[in-house]
């Protein structure tokens, strides 16, 4: 798909994210814009998967590890084909497909209940294993948070990718620099990421701009390193879109008032 | 009689089970020589997944294995169940994926190593998670019998093993979610799990010298619970009930009976197990006289109870 097109895709999964945060009065648009362009690329550019046939063992898998993040996926999913826009209506509410935090048994395109921080990637880790245990020469894609990067379970994870080769598992970093309680650097520096990366095994890409589409998709297509798990470092923005949510820590896990939504939409039209 | 630890059934069980099943894949966490599954390590090193000192990584890879159609066994020391806790509860049961947990050296018979190493805790950690199946083997026989169940069963599994050589009984049928009548009686019923059954069954015949005729119950399965033989014993004992477990008596066995038989005509109910403590390094034998859950312990308490 032409980057005009998936830059489009990409304000309309923002608008979601918007309107379904608004209308429950919930969730965590903040992390979830700064990663919606790399969702974006991924289900309309880069993964195989197919909607019409969402548990076909042959589609490339995603884990959403930081999965607060869920109303980035929902926005992405449901632009895929995976289901309406009428589920936004039932975001975070009673018998919603779109629970607080991706549930696998419940919403069509999602291959791992996450929102407990460090289990997504380890998980993807499992699945990537799986697929080379079974010889499928599917891809695993997983996008982490940097305040995620907190998590030993992270490095564990990472440790096994490295041990086990998965040139079959691509992680994804969306290095927004901010967390519920401050920056990174103010609640627990990370220290220099790209380097902790590499001598874990990775081979690292990072992205200046992990909000542009094409540098992100240049990333994503760049060819596998053979032997070695693939760690792309997306520098992103916090709140990518909305300019009163840009770089603020504030809209971490607070949902926009009516008044604010207006405003967002607007911003984000065309 | 011939000895075996549960453990080393668990080991024997995963080779067999291997040959049978190639989607049954073995996931160990550097204790492949504890936990007993160096067995299936030799036999299918194509199929055996070392995680390092790493077991929360463990769970989670063995779920993601799971997605891809495998069934993995995961195994490490039951003490380890709540570091793994939120691995197993959102990782595997919450999306009800199809692991499998053979978590041993459970309770003081562990010994020598001491309290921080001895799981007193893991049947009530996992029998409150929704989704989770809980198996508690009380020989080498039903051991065998309880991987092979975990194996058909779509969805979590936690077996639970010992360390300790314990007495290997003839094998009785087995259903999973059905606890087995060890002995019939009529003046008390002793419900137990695990390798306590060796010491029930001991504190039964001293009993019945006595002249005191205790029916014993043993439960392979911890959850689901057959609360239906929970109370039919209940009632054909005239409602006095003891239960023996080697865990706290705080969510475990005990509990399980209580929440069976509440209100179903119990004249008298007493838990024996550990009393909400921790335990310390010693000899098995000399631990189990310690915390009271040797045979003639366990008939005086029931005789002085009754």
């Amino acid at each position: 798909m032409d980057i005009q097109s998936l830059e489009s895709r990409a304000r309309q999964v923002r608008r979601n994210i918007i309107t379904m945060t608004a209308k429950a009065g919930a969730g965590h648009p903040g992390g979830s814009l700064s990663c919606t362009d790399a969702l974006v690329a991924l289900y309309f550019d880069v993964m195989n998967v197919d909607p019409a046939n969402d548990k076909d063992p042959n589609r490339d898998r995603f884990v959403l590890s930081k999965g607060h993040a869920a109303p980035a996926l929902y926005g992405t999913l449901c632009e895929r084909g995976y289901f309406g826009r009428e589920e936004f209506d039932h975001f975070r509410q009673l018998h919603g497909i779109l629970q607080g935090h991706p549930d696998t048994k419940k919403c069509p395109g999602v291959d791992a209940s996450t929102g407990s921080l460090g289990q997504g990637i380890s998980i993807a880790v499992g699945m990537a294993l799986g697929a080379k245990h079974i010889g499928s020469p599917i891809h695993v894609y997983t996008i982490i948070g940097d305040g995620e990067s907190q998590e030993g379970l992270v490095w564990e994870a990472s440790m096994a990718a490295a041990h086990y080769k998965l040139d079959n598992l691509t992680v994804i970093l969306d290095h927004n620099g901010m967390q519920i309680d401050g920056t990174n650097d103010e609640v627990m520096s990370l220290g220099d990421i790209h380097a902790k990366a590499e001598a874990f095994g990775y081979d690292v890409i990072e992205v200046a701009d992990g909000n542009d589409m094409k540098q992100v998709l240049d990333a994503l297509h760049a060819p596998a390193c053979p032997g070695k798990p693939r760690y792309i470092l997306l520098n992103t923005l916090k709140g990518k879109g909305v300019s009163f949510m840009e770089g603020q820590v504030g809209w971490h896990g607070k949902a926009p008032n009516a008044e604010q939504a207006e405003q967002a939409l607007k911003e984000l039209e065309g | 009689m011939e000895k075996k630890a549960v453990r080393v059934a668990y080991g024997e069980a995963l080779v067999k089970l291997g040959e049978s099943n190639p989607k049954v894949v073995v996931l160990d966490a550097d204790l492949a020589s504890a936990t007993m599954t160096n067995a299936f390590k030799k036999a299918y090193p194509d199929r055996f997944y070392d995680c390092g000192i790493a077991e929360a990584n463990m769970v989670d890879m063995a779920a993601g294995m799971s997605t891809m159609g495998l069934i993995p066994f995961c195994s490490t020391f039951a003490v380890f169940a709540g570091r793994n806790y939120d691995q197993i509860r959102n990782g595997v049961c919450y999306p009800k994926f199809n692991v499998k947990f053979g978590f041993s050296h459970a309770g003081i018979t562990l010994g020598e190593d001491g309290g921080s190493h001895q799981a007193i805790e893991d049947i009530a950690l996992m029998r409150v998670l929704p989704n989770m199946t809980v198996f508690v083997p009380s020989d080498a026989n039903e051991c065998y019998q309880c991987v092979e169940a975990a194996a058909a069963i779509e969805g979590p599994v936690f077996i639970r093993t010992a360390r300790l050589a314990t007495p290997v009984y003839d094998p009785r049928p087995f259903t999973p979610g059905k606890g087995v009548v060890i002995r019939d009686g009529k003046d008390c019923v002793i419900f137990t799990c695990g390798i306590m059954l060796e010491h029930t069954m001991e504190a039964a015949e001293i009993l019945a010298s006595r002249g005191i005729d205790a029916a014993l119950v043993s439960f392979h399965t911890l959850k689901p619970f057959d609360d239906t033989l929970a109370c039919e014993y209940t009632a054909r004992c005239g409602g006095k009930v003891f239960t023996v477990e080697e865990h706290s008596i705080i969510g475990g066995l005990g509990d399980a009976v209580a929440s069976a038989i509440i209100g179903k005509g119990v004249v008298s109910f007493e838990k024996i197990g550990i009393n909400d403590e921790f335990g310390q390094s010693g000899k098995p034998a000399d631990l189990l006289k310690e915390y009271g859950l040797t045979g003639p312990q366990i008939a005086d308490r029931i005789q002085a109870g009754l």
